[in-house]
């Protein structure tokens, strides 16, 4: 159907993006790759280079320290999105219901979204502190604690209070996109489906939960994204401690680069991170594809 | 696109505009901290009669946190001309930065005379292997400071000479209610812990490595790691320490809630200072104490020096800078919140005005000044080092267990 | 449908337990910014400022103070960059977009895209950084506003090439019809209905540059390019004894965001869903 000029036309339309992408980060990204196989060191002196092969790979995956941080990087993804989904999901079925301060409340909950995530961190930071915090105030004058206690100063509750903070931030827009596209199913569906006898919670599974999968996905990918590869908020919120409870592969791949200077190594987790953060998505890929396929049927 | 692609170009010719005109004057970046030591305020000052004094050379200044130091250092190494002429370098970074050629050798600009002027401690922040790599600027320890009023109310009357007196002090001040954590330290995961458990390592005779062999699992950096734990599980130390840096100590003490605190010369003037402070004219500072029969002091180098860049194009004019701010009349100028690294500043009556007894606590500090290892991986040591002593003092490990890890781990780096 | 009294008293318990959870924080932060520095120590806290004072901001918004100068000039960094990074990668991606919707561009060129913003940022910065200082860019707004373009690029070509799959095609094929060329039919046709398409991808463009710390870190050195996020680490890691100073900073810099998110919500929902529809 294409003729010439319009495949021509393709390229052409593509070509500004290509370009810009190629050279910021086309290029940097094959030339990670290569890193990734020899023993290159940032240094300013001419440094002899070899090609190593998977030395850099058995070393990281050999590495319990860098194993761990891939589990924790796992946990925070998992829970973190998988929190902001259902809260974003929950939060746009009662945003969607008719009472009275809707309005209000629709306008309130974008809030969170619009905090940068270093005000994000800082603030939080500021609120888990163990002396003038306002969340050890706040249990203790409700009299669910006793103590003021530490919260991201605690191993046990560390990374959990960084994903606490992280849901706040990103839920808000997880629930709009629900409900937008809730706002998009047809009601004689759901009713069709009552009238089978299907009740409330059947009718939300079989009917409204595939009907919004598709739209969900979207926003879903783009959190996955950004939530394997976290930085910011862990270099700001705790560093990485304590004894290394938060310290995420993002903050390992840092910790390589910037602070033990081999690049090399660095480029191998950076690979394995984006490696497993492409598994990731792929599977939410097929497994979006599915439900709505099931829901259709 | 078109638009776009004209201003990046646009933007180019620009600075291509800007750098042939600036060639008639030389402009030098330089880099410091926003964190310890002197003030903002003191650095802006200093170049500005730098500035005054030699027509021609102006000093563009950049703060940033410590943290970023390091990093922007780095960055800046393979950055042509553009980078910075000079630089702020921590103690730990001149064995990394001399075997990756980050730093110019500056061992035949130092006057000779220099050597025997300045505290050997001092140098050992810009040497490595017998080369400098700068010169030294921030003389820095950590120093016990006390809370008087505390300590009188609870019936001591001299400070603690030894850690185990420290301790039986704590104990008394804690069991009279006076305050319920009487000690507060820098014990967050963090280098400013590995300086702690420096100071004590120091005290206790230990040695972080022999022969290239980690040696910190035996002997006086055991005993460190072991007082520290001890003083946690008994309840002198605030549990919430092992989330703080220098300024949460800063501040804890600051607001009478600590009898004792470990800490940089800075906070002296600022926990003095009524505006910062509610226990400002109680609070006194001392050398942090030793172990009997091992050492009567200890203390840590925290020293940071400044150097050259590699690849500064403006080397002559950075070492003048550099002179001028590390010259003595300049250091004894402001040694309010950083003290001079020259030995002669220490009687020098302007200095010692209003803080002799920091002066008197340098004097016998600075003689002991206990090095971090100078190891080129000292970062990575430090952070190994840094995990699993957090485990201790979080009670995840063991001492013997999470030393013996550290030295595992450290034997194997690449 | 009537609702019982139960189902009643349910909902609305939980749209105040969501009020509170996404208000609370914001509103502490609020507070704090206008308390007096004593009241932020006690313990337990005073949740109403015994004094309201507002010096903090008065000291933030004028241009004589070092703080103010600092902020202001951060602010209008932050302004430029996001908002060019913004204008630059929209530019980029419809096209991009059409490409891929409308002219069979290659899915896996897509996801090949896509896979630049899996990577870990940390791996561009180095090699980045020593491309700019060669051409002498370094500490430019202009700088950043190339490297967010190319961050935000992948994913605002995706977001856009899923809405104009959902577009008539009957409608520009009409336009060819007549002879109208792809960038007039791209302009006069396609632009006009994926509006609010394009309206969400700009707003999710916009938050994630203006969120972005890392790099401006690295990439500039003083107040001709530093970002907000930046200003707001070198405040917070600097000898503030005075929590408000950085609470008040916090609110200010979540009020461009804020404003915009809320001016364009109805967009940002009509976008991000219309388009995802089909995926």
């Amino acid at each position: 159907m294409l003729g010439r000029r319009q495949k021509r036309e393709k390229w052409i339309l593509l070509a500004p993006a290509l370009a810009v992408l190629a050279l910021i980060t086309l290029i940097p990204l094959a030339n990670t790759l290569w890193l990734s196989f020899t023993d290159t060191r940032i240094s300013a002196l001419p440094e002899p280079v070899h090609f190593i092969g998977l030395e850099n790979y058995v070393y990281a995956l050999t590495d319990p320290d860098f194993q761990d941080a891939l589990f924790r990087t796992l946990y925070f993804t998992i829970v973190s999105v998988g929190l902001e989904g259902v809260l974003g999901v929950a939060v746009a079925v009662l945003l969607n219901q008719e009472f009275r301060g809707r309005t209000l409340l629709r306008a309130l909950i974008i809030l969170p979204w619009a905090v940068p995530t270093i005000v994000n961190a800082v603030a939080w930071r500021l609120i888990y502190h163990p002396d003038y915090g306002a969340l050890n105030s706040l249990l203790f004058q409700l009299g669910i604690i006793s103590d003021y206690r530490s919260w991201i100063g605690d191993p046990a509750t560390a990374m959990n209070m960084v994903v606490l903070a992280d849901v706040w931030k990103n839920f808000p827009l997880v629930a709009y996109v629900a409900l937008a596209a809730l706002q998009t199913v047809p009601e004689d569906l759901s009713k069709a489906a009552a009238i089978e006898g299907a009740g409330p919670w059947k009718r939300f599974c079989s009917i409204t939960l595939p009907w919004i999968a598709g739209p969900l996905m979207v926003v879903m990918v783009l959190r996955t994204i950004e939530a394997f590869r976290v930085f910011d908020i862990i270099y700001v919120m705790t560093g990485g401690g304590p004894a290394d409870s938060t310290k995420t592969a993002s903050f390992y791949v840092y910790q390589e680069y910037f602070n033990y200077l081999r690049s090399g190594s660095g480029a191998s987790y950076a690979v394995l991170v984006a490696g497993i953060s492409a598994v990731l998505i792929v599977f939410y890929y097929s497994a979006t594809k599915r439900q709505t396929a099931g829901g259709a049927a | 696109m078109n638009t776009f692609g004209k201003m990046i170009l646009g933007s180019a010719f620009a600075t291509l505009a800007m750098s042939t005109t600036a060639l008639a004057d030389t402009t030098l970046n330089a880099l410091f901290m926003s964190q310890a030591a002197y003030s903002e305020e003191d650095i802006e000052s200093m170049t500005a009669k730098f500035e005054e004094a030699n027509p021609g050379v102006t000093v563009a200044l950049e703060f940033v946190p410590y943290e970023a130091l390091h990093d922007k250092i780095i960055a800046a190494a393979g950055a042509g001309d553009d980078g910075y002429d000079v630089v702020l370098f921590d103690v730990i970074w001149p064995a990394e930065f001399a075997t990756r050629g980050f730093l110019q050798d500056v061992t035949d600009r130092i006057p000779a005379d220099y050597t025997d002027k300045v505290f050997d401690g001092a140098w050992t922040t810009v040497e490595y292997d017998g080369k400098r790599y700068g010169m030294p600027w921030i003389l820095d320890t950590k120093y016990l400071f006390y809370n008087t009023e505390m300590l009188e109310e609870a019936g001591i009357s001299a400070p603690p000479k030894t850690w185990t007196e420290l301790a039986e002090q704590a104990r008394q001040i804690k069991d009279k209610g006076i305050v319920e954590y009487p000690l507060v330290w820098s014990w967050s995961q963090s280098e400013a812990m590995i300086c702690d458990f420096t100071t004590l390592t120091a005290a206790y005779d230990g040695a972080f490595f022999k022969d290239g062999e980690p040696a910190f699992t035996t002997g006086g950096a055991k005993d460190a790691v072991t007082f520290m734990k001890a003083t946690l599980d008994e309840g002198l130390t605030n549990p919430s320490s092992r989330e703080y840096f220098e300024e949460d100590v800063r501040r804890v003490f600051s607001n009478g809630e600590a009898a004792f605190a470990l800490n940089w010369t800075y906070m002296n003037a600022l926990a003095n200072d009524p505006e910062e402070s509610k226990v400002a004219g109680k609070v006194k500072v001392a050398p942090a104490p030793g172990v009997k029969g091992k050492s009567t002091a200890s203390s840590v180098n925290g020293s940071m020096g400044l150097g050259i860049p590699a690849n500064s194009p403006h080397a002559d004019e950075a070492w003048a800078y550099i002179s001028f701010l590390t010259q003595q009349n300049v250091q004894d100028d402001y040694a309010k919140l950083s003290l001079p690294i020259w030995k002669a500043s220490y009687s020098e009556p302007k200095v010692m005005e209003g803080q002799e007894d920091l002066i008197a606590a340098a004097k016998e500090s600075i003689a002991v000044m206990y090095p971090r290892p100078l190891v080129p991986s000292y970062t990575e040591v430090s952070d190994i080092l840094q995990k699993n002593i957090h485990q201790v003092l979080l009670g995840q490990a063991s001492v013997d267990e999470a030393l013996d890890a550290a030295a595992n781990r450290v034997k194997r780096i690449r | 449908m009537k609702r019982s009294l139960v189902q009643s008293i349910l909902l609305y318990g939980c749209a105040l337990l969501l009020a509170a959870f996404t208000a609370g924080p914001l509103l502490w932060l609020a507070v704090m910014s206008i308390s007096a520095p004593t009241d932020l120590t006690e313990v337990p806290l005073h949740w109403i400022p015994s004094q309201v004072d507002f010096s903090r901001y008065a000291n933030l918004l004028s241009l004589e103070g070092g703080n103010g100068e600092r902020f202001l000039m951060a602010l209008r960094n932050s302004l430029l960059t996001a908002g060019g990074a913004t204008a630059a990668a929209l530019l980029l991606a419809i096209p991009a977009a059409y490409a891929f919707s409308r002219r069979q561009a290659s899915i896996v060129l897509l996801f090949a895209f896509l896979a630049t913003i899996m990577m870990p940022p940390i791996t561009y910065v180095l090699p980045l950084y020593s491309t700019f200082s060669s051409l002498g860019l370094l500490n430019h707004t202009v700088t950043l506003i190339i490297v967010y373009t190319a961050m935000l690029l992948p994913f605002a070509t995706w977001l856009m090439k899923a809405n104009i799959d959902v577009l008539p095609v009957e409608v520009e094929q009409a336009a060819f019809m007549e002879g109208a060329g792809t960038a007039y039919t791209i302009r006069q046709v396609v632009l006009p209905l994926a509006l609010p398409a394009i309206a969400a991808t700009a707003m999710l463009s916009f938050l994630v540059a203006w969120d972005e710390f890392f790099y401006a870190l690295i990439f500039t050195n003083d107040l001709s390019a530093k970002t907000l996020p930046v200003a707001i680490a070198d405040f917070s890691a600097g000898r503030v004894t005075d929590y408000g100073v950085i609470a008040s900073v916090g609110v200010l810099a979540t009020l461009p965001p804020a404003i915009l998110a809320i001016a364009f919500q109805k967009f940002i929902v009509s976008g991000l869903v219309a388009g995802s529809v089909k995926g």
